[in-house]
């Protein structure tokens, strides 16, 4: 996870820089946040992985002499098939239309909505357990 | 309501007997323990998480979308044939090139860049069973449904579809000037379709980051996937900004608020710069995707492997680094912005376009090139980008931008430059349909295709360029009635005929090409992880993996004596 | 085996490379501010100053880009002629060479330095804010221009079906105070080399030295609605005589009388959307 961990703070230092020369000289607000929180935005994840790549195991897929056998066992259980997605979809739509056409329309939104959240959290638990 | 939960696993014995020629490579087996089988018919699709059926999905929804933007283009040159066209009113003329923008950057460039053929291709050419959020994945899709439906709506309500240009400038954009409910439609279905593309962003970044093959180490990732890890990281970084400045609109519309308007406090400009903040790393995820697409292809085309690829990475991330530090660049006339920061900025992102270019053309030196219709459609792609990218170094320097900004020499460099992502999503479609759908489409029909496009592209462009150094403004319904002028248009709207039906024969293409010639694993001798597995992919992509040594693990299996050298070495 | 390669097909020793640099900077410098003869590349030789300034930097970058685009295309075509396949032999795997992409890293960033200091020269030029006396408003509205002259009572007023003209002495430096009422306008004189944007809220400044006398045909570059595509003006330039001689038919009664009206319209365009705080922008950085 090292070199994942070094490109996002690499990045985020690099708007950091940006900011800074642009802040001090354009004194410019809006340019300036936006890029300060596209530092922070790098940094974060950035050094999340940074964190944990100084306490994880070496991957098979960051071993370049990596075999198959190195990276055998269970992978991940993928969720095959399931509606809330398309739900969720749907409850977005309607409370976007609820926006342009009325309130109203938040109700069959906000409805599907948190059937979707239900649904797909049950679902997860149902099938994620090893 | 059924639900599967397929569990992937890799054995950890070597199968001997893996139809390879006993060359003893290292193949594992991957095995799906599927619970049961999913629904069937309609259910199926509105319950898939199969990235692949999702990808699918994302290109047949985006093309319906180019289609759909390139009718409402042909309206527009037909209306500018003549100075003092009747073909529409003014009032409809406002609509047309504000949506037929609206159409094809946030409906099609957008979701074809990193929807459609990036959820096909990135988990197969990392060796992954699935993106890492599947049912994310599905959202991401239906989002963008929705959204492209919400903006479509816009035609149909009172006071029709949005009419302020595709970048909604406020204060024109606010309750005041554009009331109706066409612009409110505008700006929720981009609300659904920044969603879509943040989810998309997550499950790429993720994906990219936690379920590569063993051996598959971020230095042998193939240079789209590399690609499209820095256009997720720019996704995350940009479509926020984006969607906030969209709630701010619509608060000033509906809330009361006065973000933008001078009456009560609030700033114009500040539209454009949460606008452009987003709107110039936008360029770059539609590009980059392409970029990535032609950089798989030269290479294969060649029979080379693709040339300094450490170059290009580097060359991708300095333009990611890069384009959040040049909005401005889209605001020079404003007079309220820093200039000489933004203009260095923008000249400097030349250089790793460059860059690219000279790759590209190193990956095909000393080559054997052979022209396949992806390969036309590639270079195609690199000399139009070309000519776009080098108007766009013209536009980076503030005073030849104060007289060709809203001329039509900015419209003719901008669709160069998307003109060329067309034609190179013309490269991928041709080169991965046969991955994707297991059948080949038909080269000579292809080949007819890219020579109607690729000319039909320069005729198009070309006389715009003329037109704005001459002072035509853009988004104009009429012109002054000159007679160059309108020659120069006249010869601009046959461009458009010509790429019109340039795309009739890319449907046609796929009408006779249907389920005709069976494609087999490899048709094309191709390079990276997604060649090895069969067309199209079973049902979590991989029955076989090989053994994974560089950044082209097909070619490495099949060509043992032909591995990649630096240059000045000899093969040994 | 040799790492470094040997041939120098591809890697220019270091005074090259020097020489490169020196042959590809004087020309650019030379052309951006000399003026010497060199085709339009389809720009036009401005009527003003400064137009005239940004011209010769078209034709700077002109050369620029007309140079790499005809080496790059140059290489696309030979390689594509050149290296069609012949056979089925799987050609020579070279990845990489190492000092040939520095070169096209560094070459690339001088000439952008190059671009940029030429840039910087005509920006200073064209932004310039020298003191003058003739100092002109312009207000734009939807969908029409308002001219305004500073300590004068003239003024010209005009809409989509009756273009106003602006007037202003040749051969002086006149200051320009651009601003909106209501949306985003654009204020672009073709025959300038020149637009800006006709921000609410905010007064832009120019200035505009124009070299000759004629009428100049301007519009509207910033969408603003629905007839944005019709809302011409000119600009008239005439002798300093002609000038005075307009300014004071405003001092007549009849010309007094005139005048106040075109004021009232052009207030009753603006009384509307009074901007709370104006601020000058600074021109150039």
């Amino acid at each position: 996870m090292r070199i994942e961990a070094k490109i996002l703070i690499s990045l985020g230092l690099f708007f950091g820089l940006m900011c800074a020369v642009y802040w001090t000289w354009s004194l410019e607000n809006a340019g300036g946040v936006m890029m300060l929180f596209g530092m922070g935005l790098c940094l974060l994840p950035g050094s999340y992985y940074y964190w944990w790549s100084r306490r994880m195991g070496p991957r098979a897929e960051d071993d370049p002499n990596a075999t198959q056998e190195s990276g055998a066992g269970y992978i991940d259980a993928f969720p095959g098939s399931s509606i809330f997605p398309f739900i969720l979809g749907m409850g977005a739509f309607f409370v976007v239309m609820a926006m342009v056409f009325g309130s109203w329309m938040l109700i069959p939104g906000l409805a599907l909505v948190i059937w979707a959240a239900l649904g797909g959290i049950a679902e997860g638990r149902r099938g994620g357990a090893r | 309501m059924t639900t599967t939960i397929d569990r992937i696993t890799i054995d950890s014995h070597d199968h001997g007997d893996d139809h390879d020629g006993g060359r003893g490579h290292d193949e594992v087996h991957v095995h799906d323990h599927a619970e049961h089988h999913g629904p069937s018919g309609i259910l199926n699709w509105l319950t898939t998480t199969d990235h692949k059926i999702i990808g699918l999905s994302y290109t047949v929804t985006s093309v319906i979308m180019l289609i759909i933007g390139g009718a409402l283009a042909e309206v527009i040159r037909g209306q500018l044939a003549n100075p003092n066209g009747h073909l529409v009113t003014l009032a409809q003329y406002n609509e047309l090139f504000t949506m037929h923008g609206s159409i094809m950057i946030y409906l099609f460039a957008g979701p074809f860049a990193f929807g459609a053929l990036a959820n096909i291709i990135v988990p197969i050419q990392i060796g992954a069973p699935d993106m890492a959020f599947p049912r994310l994945n599905a959202l991401s899709y239906w989002l963008y449904l929705t959204g492209a439906i919400t903006m479509l709506l816009g035609f149909f309500v009172t006071g029709g579809a949005a009419n302020f240009g595709w970048v909604g400038y406020a204060p024109l954009s606010d309750a005041i000037y554009s009331p109706g409910a066409g612009a409110d439609l505008w700006i929720g279905g981009l609300m659904l379709t920044g969603f879509s593309a943040i989810f998309t962003g997550v499950n790429i970044c993720a994906t990219v980051f936690y379920l590569r093959a063993p051996g598959m180490t971020l230095f042998r990732m193939p240079i789209f996937t590399w690609n499209l890890l820095v256009v997720s990281i720019l996704i995350l970084l940009a479509f926020p900004v984006l969607t906030a400045g969209l709630i701010m609109l619509y608060a000033d519309r509906h809330l009361g608020t006065h973000i933008f308007t001078v009456v009560g406090g609030g700033s114009p400009v500040l539209w454009q710069h949460i606008f452009w903040f987003w709107g110039h790393p936008e360029v770059y995820i539609l590009a980059l995707p392409f970029f990535g697409m032609v950089t798989e292809i030269i290479p294969v085309f060649s029979r080379k492997p693709v040339f300094g690829y450490k170059g290009m990475i580097f060359a991708t991330l300095t333009i990611a680094a890069l384009s959040l530090g040049v909005w401005a660049h889209h605001m020079f006339t404003t007079g309220v912005v820093l200039l000489p920061f933004f203009s260095i900025m923008s000249l400097l992102i030349a250089v790793p376009t460059g860059i690219k270019i000279f790759n590209w053309i190193g990956s095909m030196w000393r080559g054997q090139i052979w022209f396949s219709a992806a390969m036309l459609f590639s270079i195609g792609f690199v000399i139009t980008f070309l000519i776009g990218g080098l108007t766009g170094v013209y536009l980076a320097s503030p005073p030849l931008d104060f007289f060709t900004h809203d001329t039509y020499f900015i419209v003719a460099h901008f669709h160069s430059v998307v003109m060329a992502l067309v034609i190179g999503g013309m490269a991928g479609l041709y080169f991965w349909g046969p991955k994707i759908t297991g059948y080949m489409l038909n080269e000579r029909i292809g080949k007819a295709q890219f020579w109607l496009l690729f000319i039909g592209t320069q005729v198009f462009t070309i006389p715009q360029y003329i037109l704005g150094l001459q002072g035509m403004p853009r988004r104009m319904a009429v012109y002054p009635n000159d007679p160059q002028w309108q020659n120069l248009n006249t010869l601009s709207s046959v461009g458009a005929i010509l790429i019109g039906i340039s795309t009739v024969v890319f449907v046609l293409n796929i009408v006779a090409s249907w389920k005709k010639h069976p494609a087999g694993d490899n048709p094309w001798d191709a390079h990276t992880l997604e060649w090895f597995t069969t067309s199209p992919p079973p049902h979590h992509n991989f029955f076989r993996l090989p053994k994974i040594r560089s950044e082209r693990p097909t070619w490495d299996h099949n060509h043992p004596d032909a591995k990649a050298l630096a240059h000045g070495k000899d093969a040994h | 085996m040799e790492l470094m390669p040997q041939t120098p097909q591809g890697a220019p020793t270091r005074s090259r490379l020097r020489r490169l640099v020196v042959a590809l900077a004087l020309p650019i410098a030379g052309i951006s501010l000399s003026g010497c003869t060199l085709p339009g590349f389809g720009a036009h030789q401005a009527d003003t100053t400064t137009g005239q300034s940004a011209y010769r930097l078209w034709q700077g970058f002109s050369v620029v880009a007309a140079i790499i685009g005809a080496f790059v295309l140059a290489l696309i075509v030979y390689a594509v002629v050149a290296y069609r396949r012949k056979g089925d032999t799987i050609p020579k795997q070279t990845q990489y060479h190492v000092p040939l992409e520095i070169v096209y890293t560094v070459i690339p960033i001088l000439i952008v330095i190059a671009l940029f200091v030429a840039t910087i020269v005509t920006e200073n030029k064209v932004l310039a804010m020298p003191k003058t006396d003739v100092a002109i408003n312009v207000n734009a509205f939807q969908w029409g221009w308002g001219f305004t002259y500073e300590h004068q009572n003239a003024v010209a007023i005009g809409n989509t079906t009756d273009s106003p003209v602006m007037v202003m002495p040749v051969d002086t430096d006149v200051r320009i105070i651009l601003t909106a009422t209501d949306v985003v306008h654009g204020f672009y004189v073709r025959d300038f080399n020149f637009s800006r944007f006709a921000l609410p809220g905010v007064k832009n400044q120019f200035t505009l030295h124009a070299t000759k006398t004629g009428t100049f045909f301007g519009q509207c570059t910033q969408l603003c609605g629905l007839y944005h595509s019709i809302m011409y003006y000119k600009v008239k330039v005439v002798t300093q005589p002609e000038y005075q001689t307009w300014l004071s038919s405003f001092n007549t009664p009849e010309g007094k009388v005139a005048a106040d009206t075109a004021k009232q319209v052009l207030k009753e365009q603006m009384s509307a959307h009074v901007p709370v705080k104006t601020q000058f922008s600074r021109g150039a950085y």
